[in-house]
Formats: structure tokens, sequence, C-alpha cells
């Protein structure tokens, strides 16, 4: 079987073990759909004050990055600090498998399920809460979004090997990932009452980056006139990169393959609860 | 001329302060059924582990099939089957996407369904993993240990958990394997699995060796001992042999000269008129000689 073939058939198991899971399927997919609806509920589907864009056309990108971001980095962390504890990447490498390839499914498969919850978002937002989506923005985002998940997915690992078993993960994923959310213009759009060091704070880490420079590519102030080369925005594609790229290094170095003492195999296996 | 297929000297390894493998020496030839005995924490995994290429060595010479463990990688990898203690396959896949899926990276993979009629899961093909039983889910570890088609096959415990109808199965299974040429390393707590299974047994306590030989030649100088057990409610200082006495009255009597203490425990007991129930003359088995190695050597060593 060629690399390639077990590459795609890596990625296919994975699919299969994600999709047969309804806790994960859930939270991913559903979960941020249900962020949206609330949102539009409350603040009405009406102009944000000062931003130029509708409720919907701002959360439409964001919650679309939230839920690509908790299709890589929360699931692979969590999935991957479960499958050490039980033992599948022990077993995993008991056979001529080689590691990168098993990683390359995990991750291949993380992708793809972003692309698919971030595109149900994105196509819930446009049928039926007429968020417009703009041909000049469109490669600028899609490259965005690529870069993004991959940076994502490379830090879930890292924090699939710095988790000691499948039990601290999710708790692990969910104080970094929702106080973020909150300070990076994901939940709630940016205000002018907020203080200039909790900008620069976000700023810090990939997720403010992923969201604005994604968010940038669907409001309507910023696509009127613009050209294909604003919407790739190098400053924030950098520090992204630069997240991915160490995160990878330490990633590498953390990794763990067998069971780490005083984990336990889950009994009922990846049930991802959020606290 | 025989090859070895397994090559173990002076293997050492260590966790700080903890040894948990002392030096341990052994070898497994090629089609040989090698089976390792010990109590939990003998140090019998942590050796397994380091031949499968599991974990680092602390110190020694290990050779497998050619390969060390440690740097063998793809190649090695691909020659050996591994049973693991735990059945570890994701729980959502089926049985037959589980055995596909684990067989795939092998240059030479057994047919997927031909697998599951060895260990009996037929009627499980299609059905996920997590509705198994326990023992379904251990011939299903057992299935996915033979998927590459090994020379060589780790069996760690393999038969833990099953009862009894399932256990001889499993035999059959590991029998006919054995009948294929195929090299078996296997660890098991249970002394009738080795001494059905295995050509040659090792008993390893506290991280050393401390027997080797065939399962009806170990322990070679406790063989000539013979074992009189009988049932007497009495005090046993009365009776005309050293007897040690268990409970609900079994006496059991260990002998170097069986027709000396039999003479002189019936004649005795048809003077006192005492029945002797139950009274058998047998010869060590197994497990006998196992459970005495194992007892000295954990009393020798809190002395």
């Amino acid at each position: 079987m060629s690399t390639f073939t077990l590459v795609r058939r890596q990625i296919k198991y994975q699919n299969l073990v994600f999709w047969r899971n309804p806790a994960a399927a859930f939270f991913t997919v559903v979960f941020p759909l249900m962020f949206f609806f609330v949102f539009t509920l409350i603040f009405g589907n009406e102009e944000i004050p000062g931003s130029g864009v509708t409720t919907a056309q701002f959360y439409g990108p964001t919650l679309a990055v939230f839920a690509a971001v908790s299709a890589t980095y929360t699931n692979l962390a969590i999935g991957t600090a479960i499958a050490r504890d039980d033992g599948l990447l022990k077993r995993v490498r008991s056979t001529p498998m080689p590691p990168w390839v098993y990683l390359a499914g995990r991750i291949g498969s993380a992708i793809e399920i972003a692309f698919i919850s971030a595109g149900i978002m994105l196509g819930v937002g446009v049928l039926f809460y007429g968020v417009n989506i703009y041909a000049v923005s469109l490669l600028g985002a899609l490259i965005t979004f690529v870069i993004g998940i991959a940076v994502f997915a490379v830090l879930g690992l890292l924090l699939a090997g710095l988790s000691p078993n499948g039990n601290t993960a999710p708790a692990l994923t969910n104080a970094t990932l929702l106080p973020l959310a909150f300070i990076s213009d994901v939940f709630i759009p940016p205000s002018a009452n907020a203080p200039a060091w909790l900008s620069t704070v976000a700023d810090l880490f990939p997720l403010r980056h992923f969201a604005v420079s994604f968010g940038k590519a669907f409001n309507p102030l910023e696509t009127t006139g613009a050209s294909v080369g604003d919407f790739f925005d190098l400053k924030s594609l950098g520090v992204m990169l630069l997240w991915g790229v160490v995160g990878a290094i330490l990633a590498l170095r953390f990794f763990k393959w067998n069971p780490q003492a005083g984990s336990k195999p889950s009994k009922r296996r990846r049930g991802r609860t959020r606290t | 001329m025989t090859v070895a297929a397994i090559t173990v000297e002076n293997l050492t390894k260590s966790y700080g302060d903890v040894h948990a493998v002392r030096g341990v020496d052994f070898h497994v030839e090629e089609g040989e059924v090698f089976a390792l005995l010990g109590p939990n924490g003998a140090g019998k995994s942590t050796s397994v582990e380091i031949l499968e290429g599991h974990r680092k060595r602390s110190g020694g010479a290990v050779d497998v099939l050619g390969f060390d463990p440690e740097t063998g990688g793809r190649e090695f990898r691909d020659r050996i089957g591994v049973v693991l203690q735990e059945t570890v396959v994701e729980k959502e896949l089926t049985v037959l996407e589980a055995i596909q899926f684990h067989g795939d990276p092998y240059s030479k993979r057994r047919d997927a369904e031909e697998l599951i009629e060895i260990v009996g899961l037929e009627e499980k093909t299609t059905a996920r993993v997590k509705t198994l039983s326990g023992g379904q889910q251990r011939r299903l570890e057992l299935a996915l240990g033979l998927v590459g088609d090994p020379e060589l096959i780790f069996l760690d415990e393999p038969t833990t958990g099953f009862d009894p109808s399932a256990r001889r199965q499993a035999w059959t299974v590991i029998d006919n394997l054995r009948a294929l040429g195929k090299t078996i390393l296997l660890t098991t707590h249970y002394m009738d699995e080795a001494q059905n299974l295995a050509d040659r047994v090792a008993v390893i306590a506290r991280g050393e060796i401390i027997a080797e030989g065939t399962p009806d030649t170990i322990g070679a100088d406790r063989r000539d001992v013979s074992i009189v057990r009988f049932v007497f409610n009495g005090d046993a200082s009365v009776l005309p042999v050293d007897a040690v006495a268990g409970s609900n009255g079994a006496m059991e009597v260990k002998t170097r000269e069986p027709v000396e203490t039999l003479y002189a425990l019936t004649s005795w007991a048809k003077q006192s008129g005492v029945a002797l129930d139950g009274l058998t003359v047998a010869r060590p088995t197994l497990e006998d000689i196992y459970l005495e190695l194992v007892g000295e050597e954990e009393n020798g060593g809190d002395a």
C-alpha cells in the first residue's frame, strides 16, 4: 500500500470514529451553531453599532473560526490524549505504521471536519441570516483559514503531549480556548470601551489574528474597492505561523506514545465534556 | 540447525533506583513457543516490552529477528505481531474495520474475513467493537496481532479473562500458529497454559530468571518428589509421616520415597481404622514447581 493511500485510509478511519461519536460531533458542529442562533436572537440581526456589519455578518465568520478551532485544537488534544490513555497509540507503534502517517491521519481528519463545521456555519448564515460572501476576499479567506486550522491542529497535538492524561485534556483546552475566545473578538465584537492592554494581550495569541483576518473578508466596508491582495494580512499570518512552527517543535518534543503513569483507559471512550 | 529468533543477554532495566529487570539472559529459537512465567511485577512485561520496541533497555544486548528493537523501525515491526495485555481498539469501529485499519501498514496482510473466522468472531464482523464482550475483545486483539502474518508473535497474557472454553479455542489458534512454524513468546499467569502450549518455559522473579527448561523438566531436582494427598480430620501429629495440613483436613506429604511413605501411612491407617479419603499420589505439576520456585525466591529475598 502506497504511503499516500495509507494516509488517505487513516483519514477515513479517523473520520468514521469522529462521526460515530455523537458527543464530539455535537460539540464541534452543533455547539457553535447554537451560539450563532443565540447571539442573533439576543442582539437581533441588525447592524452592530459602529462596525458596519450585521450581527450575523460578524458572528458567521468568527463562529466559523471557533468551530474550526474546536475541530482541530480541541478535538485533537482530547482525542489524542484519550487514545494514548487507552493504549491506542502504543498499539499503532506496534505496527509498521510510520508515526507521522498516523498523526497525518488525525490531522487530516480534523482539517476535514473543520472545513465541514465552518462550512455549515457559513452556509446557515448565508441561507437564513443574509450573510454576504465577497468574491474579492475569497482566496484570502481560504488561505487564512487553511493556515489557521493547520496551526491549531499542531497546537492541539502539543496540548495532547502536555496533558498528563485524557481527563485533564478537556480542562486544558477549555481553560486556554474559552478565555481567549472572549478577548479575541470571537464571542464579543470589538468594543471601544475595552482597555487597550486587553487587545495587546489577545494579539500575542493566534486566535484573534485568525478571527479578525478571516472576519475582515466578510466585512462590506473592507471589501468595497479592495483588491485580492488586501486579504492576506501578513502580520496576522506571520503571528499564526510563528505559533505553528514553535508549536510543532514543542509538540515533537513532548509527544508521548505510551500511556502515562496514573492514566486510566477511558470506560466510555471519547465522551467529550466541556466544563 | 536451529536459529535464534530472540537472543537476550544480560538485559537490565531500571527506573531510578528501582531495578525492574536485573540481568536477564534467554534465547528463543525459530519456530519455538517460549513462555515467560512469573508473578506480577517480576519483570515479565517490562522484558517483553523491550523486545517489542516499546521500551528502551538500560543495559545488555537484545537481538530480535536480527534487529535491535529500539532501532529496527518499520522493517522490524513489519515482521512481528503484538498481542497487548489490554485490548486496545477504537471502540467506534466495527470488527472488520478495526482489522483492516491495523492491517493497512503491513507488507503482507492476512485476509480480514479469514482472520475473523480463525478467532471465531464471524457473527460480529460488522458489530462495533464497543458492543463486544471482554472475551470477544481479547479475540479481536489476537486477530490484530496476526493481521500482518508475522514470523514472531508476542502474546502478553493472551487468555487473561477468558472463560474456559474461550481459552481452549485460543490455545487451538496458538497451536495452529506453531504448526505454521511461527515463533511465539508468551507470558502467562496460567501454568496449565504454559504446560499445554510451551516448548520451553523460564520463570522470572524479582527481575531475574530463576529457572528455565521444558514444562516437564524445569526444576529437575524438585521432580523426584511425589506428593501424597489425603483427607484426615484429626491432629496431624498422630500420623506416621510428616504431613502439612491444609483446610478441611486436607493433608499433603512430600516425599522422595513414595513406597516407604505409602507403606507407613497405609499400614498405620489399616491398624487404626482410618479411611484416608481421597488418597492420591502425584508427581508435582508445573504449577507446584512454579509456586515453590517463586515462593522460595520471595522468602529468600525478604530475609
